[in-house]
């Protein structure tokens, strides 16, 4: 615990510099929190989650019988970029995404960066996230992942890290768009005191970018679906919001047929041609005959009407491998080897524990440090050695030891904090940020995107299935 | 529009319509329960409770005797018996979940609120002092549910479908609760029957709701047991009769037609069901059967509900 609050201690307060002075981006937010009475709070809090449960804002905990469906707590202190930090952050994530789909489309054809030696070929063709049927295969305009989520950290002023890349199905975006809505519903005035870069055109954007990647046998408008699992899925409410937001039809794989080649909906009336997917379903179970045979969540030969360019699956099938927690400590070599620009925003120093001395580095420091499963996501499965007992890391050990190939390190670092409500008032939490890519035309980055906040004192674990909450995050313009 | 929607909309409305009738239903076994005279005839009541719902079969399969507490948790509670009021609330919501996207707000609000009031309730607290005013909370969210429904959806096939999943199960229940009880509103030699044979036709009117309605349409206030059947079998003005819900299929059938611009088997077969309650007579229905003329008419209820499965594309 010791330990513990030190990471709290050290940690970059964005409201608060050391001294005590407010930073400039919170000053009027620090003023308003001022401002509020406990009774202010109180009615805020209950009336945020009454508004969440009515409308049925939920995820799923997997492995939870007892309250299978929670909401996730919501923050009423929103986090601020100033415009200039947040121009320095968007061209970063740019940069990124487009050195990930430059990497994704030479992976899947001449794959030049093996052959140039920056990469280990190992780490590619024995990658569970590759996909070998997706080799010589030309997705329209050559775009493979177009929605992404970047999850980034601050450690200081102007210390930022990109933690993770998510290029399968990153979810998320629904809870960005309802915790805004939620803020101007309960503090209009704060809106008007503030220019804000506003967020809710979000899925009108989605609907642009979907359109602008059909194949090019569709018609002028095109016909566009998202494909969810159903409603037992843990983001079902992010399908259906989406789908409704850009007026699309939300289906089930049942609902989707191939026939002559073609893809179609099964609708009250005659079979209706479909010519993009949005997917919230993994790769491995969207088609039984190219995939995982048992899979009934997905459509039987989507994959061959895809290859033969007369749909658009969205993300593009194998896009996880650029993804991977172990490609993920190439990512700056892939930057330089695509761009030709160096990365402008840094990676976090990591340990592949499939490395002999890596190996011994981690199990010698596993108390300082933050170690996960190379392919697992949402925070299951990890260790946090600073807030972990000592019979946790040793049963961890066990573990690492057993498959050391199946984890990778990372220092702990020391995220950034925000003033957030706790029961025992307001107090600093750790909190992270995971901005929203969209990538059609031309790439837009969100302005803000979902930042969680990790509600336990000291706690570096924001994910939502282990207890984290959300807040609004604002982006000033100039 | 997807035919899962179309399916999932249909069986939302056709969900929480049972769970009504299932309230109503408990209600008139609650008050037989209550009665002083009924001690001897009480596990006949409920017996006939479990017929009326459906689920005879599925209690006896789990209890050996039949006990008021037991039948009450059975219909109320067993998330495993499928007609449960929980049960039909929470296929409701799912069917509604999935189609979210089909539903107005209000539409979906009163669906889950009514979900997460009821996950809330200990099954245990529900005693029998509590329990009319549980079921009465069921029936109104129900109506509250009916009522964002008429109120605030858009008169295009979302609407249709869950209209038909609506009216097809109230004309479901109403014809089998006839059709428990029909040996009893068969005609006699005699006019009046007994004080028995009145509570028995009372009850069910109350089972329905229409016990005030009946006194008011016939202005008179004893129940004659063909009058009873003719105000839940051929009145169009009773909203629970028969015919009342065939006009209301009929309606959004052809909407729906209209809307299409095609009518196939299931209009036709619709037609004809209305039609035929349109133009009959009691005396006729008595004389050719009238447990003969139910289960005709709930054959013909359950074809035209497959029919339409098969025709709009239902998983």
């Amino acid at each position: 615990m010791q330990q513990n609050g030190a990471v709290g201690a050290m940690a970059f307060n964005e409201m608060f510099l050391g001294d005590g002075k407010v930073r400039k981006p919170y000053s009027k937010v620090e003023t308003w929190l001022k401002s509020l009475g406990p009774s202010d709070i109180e009615r805020a809090l209950r009336e945020c989650e009454a508004r969440f449960r009515r409308q049925g804002i939920t995820f799923a905990v997997y492995g939870d019988n007892k309250a299978s469906e929670r909401i996730i707590p919501f923050d009423i202190v929103p986090r601020v970029f100033a415009a200039q930090e947040w121009r320095r952050l968007s061209s970063g994530i740019e940069q990124r995404v487009r050195a990930m789909n430059s990497f994704l489309h030479d992976l899947y054809h001449r794959q030049e960066i093996l052959r140039a030696g920056r990469i280990p070929t190992d780490v590619i063709i024995q990658n569970e996230a590759f996909v070998p049927e997706m080799v010589g295969v030309n997705p329209t305009k050559g775009i493979y992942a177009h929605i992404m989520g970047i999850d980034i950290v601050r450690v200081a002023e102007n210390d930022f890290y990109v933690l993770e890349d998510n290029c399968r199905t990153p979810s998320g975006v629904s809870y960005m768009l309802e915790d805004r809505e939620a803020m101007m519903h309960l503090f209009p005035e704060l809106f008007s005191q503030h220019r804000i870069a506003p967020v809710e055109n979000y899925p009108s954007v989605l609907h642009k970018t979907l359109e602008s990647v059909a194949p090019a046998s569709s018609s002028s408008e095109p016909v566009i679906v998202v494909l969810t699992p159903g409603i037992h899925n843990s983001a079902f409410f992010e399908h259906a919001f989406l789908a409704d937001e850009m007026g699309v039809e939300l289906c089930e794989g049942s609902d989707l047929f191939v026939s002559d080649g073609w893809l179609y909906m099964r609708t009250t009336q005659a079979p209706k041609r479909v010519d993009v997917v949005y997917r919230r379903i993994d790769d491995a179970y969207l088609d039984p005959l190219a995939f995982r045979p048992e899979s009934n969540l997905g459509v039987p030969g989507i994959f061959d009407v895809y290859r033969a360019g007369r749909v658009t699956l969205v993300n593009a099938p194998g896009t996880g491998v650029a993804d991977d927690k172990s490609i993920y400590t190439y990512m700056p070599e892939i930057i330089e080897f695509y761009t030709g620009e160096k990365p402008l925003l840094k990676n976090v120093p990591t340990w592949r524990c499939s490395n002999a001395a890596d190996l011994q580095y981690v199990s010698e420091h596993l108390a300082e440090l933050v170690v996960k499963e190379v392919h697992g996501s949402g925070g299951y499965g990890m260790l946090v050695g600073p807030t972990s007992t000592k019979v946790q890391i040793e049963e961890f050990r066990a573990k690492l030891l057993a498959r050391p190939s199946n984890y990778i390190a990372q220092p702990t670092l020391a995220l950034s904090a925000v003033p957030t409500f706790v029961e025992s008032g307001v107090a600093p939490r750790h909190v992270d940020l995971r901005p929203f890519v969209l990538c059609g035309d031309s790439i837009r980055v969100t302005p803000g995107g979902l930042t969680r906040v990790a509600l336990q004192e000291g706690s570096l674990v924001v994910n939502s299935s282990q207890g984290g909450g959300t807040k609004d995050t604002w982006v000033l313009e100039d | 529009m997807l035919g899962r929607t179309a399916s999932s909309l249909f069986w939302m409305s056709r969900y929480v319509e049972r769970a009504e009738n299932m309230a109503r239903l408990l209600e008139v076994g609650y008050r037989i329960s209550l009665m002083p005279g009924a001690v001897e005839g009480h596990r006949d009541e409920w017996r006939s409770t479990l017929t009326s719902a459906a689920c005879a079969e599925s209690y006896a399969a789990k209890y050996d005797d039949i006990h008021g507490a037991r039948v009450i948790s059975f219909l109320l509670f067993d998330e495993e018996n499928p007609t449960s009021v929980k049960s039909c609330l929470k296929a409701a919501r799912n069917n509604g979940r999935a189609v979210r996207t089909a539903l107005t707000r209000d539409v979906w609000e009163s669906l889950n609120s009514t979900w997460n009031e009821l996950a809330q309730i200990d099954p245990d607290t529900i005693t029998s002092d509590r329990l009319p005013s549980f079921l009465e909370w069921v029936k109104q969210k129900a109506m509250a549910f009916r009522g964002a429904l008429l109120g605030t959806m858009l008169r295009t096939d979302p609407y249709y479908f869950s209209q038909l999943g609506n009216f097809i199960e109230r004309a479901d229940n109403t014809a089998r609760i006839l059709d428990v009880k029909y040996f009893i509103l068969l005609p006699r030699a005699t006019d009046v029957g007994s004080d028995v044979d009145a509570q028995q036709w009372a009850q069910v009117l109350r089972s329905v709701s229409a016990h005030r309605a009946y006194r008011w349409f016939y202005k008179d206030s004893r129940y004659k047991p063909w009058l009873v059947s003719e105000f839940l079998i051929l009145q169009e003005e009773m909203p629970r009769s028969l015919l009342f819900a065939y006009n209301w299929i009929n309606l959004a059938l052809n909407d729906l037609g209209q809307l299409y611009g095609q009518r196939y088997d299931c209009h036709a077969l619709a037609a004809q069901t209305q039609a035929r309650l349109k133009g009959g007579k009691m005396e006729q229905i008595f004389q050719d059967g009238l447990h003969e003329f139910l289960q005709d008419f709930m054959e013909a209820n359950n074809a035209l509900s497959q029919s339409i499965s098969k025709t709009y594309n239902f998983p």
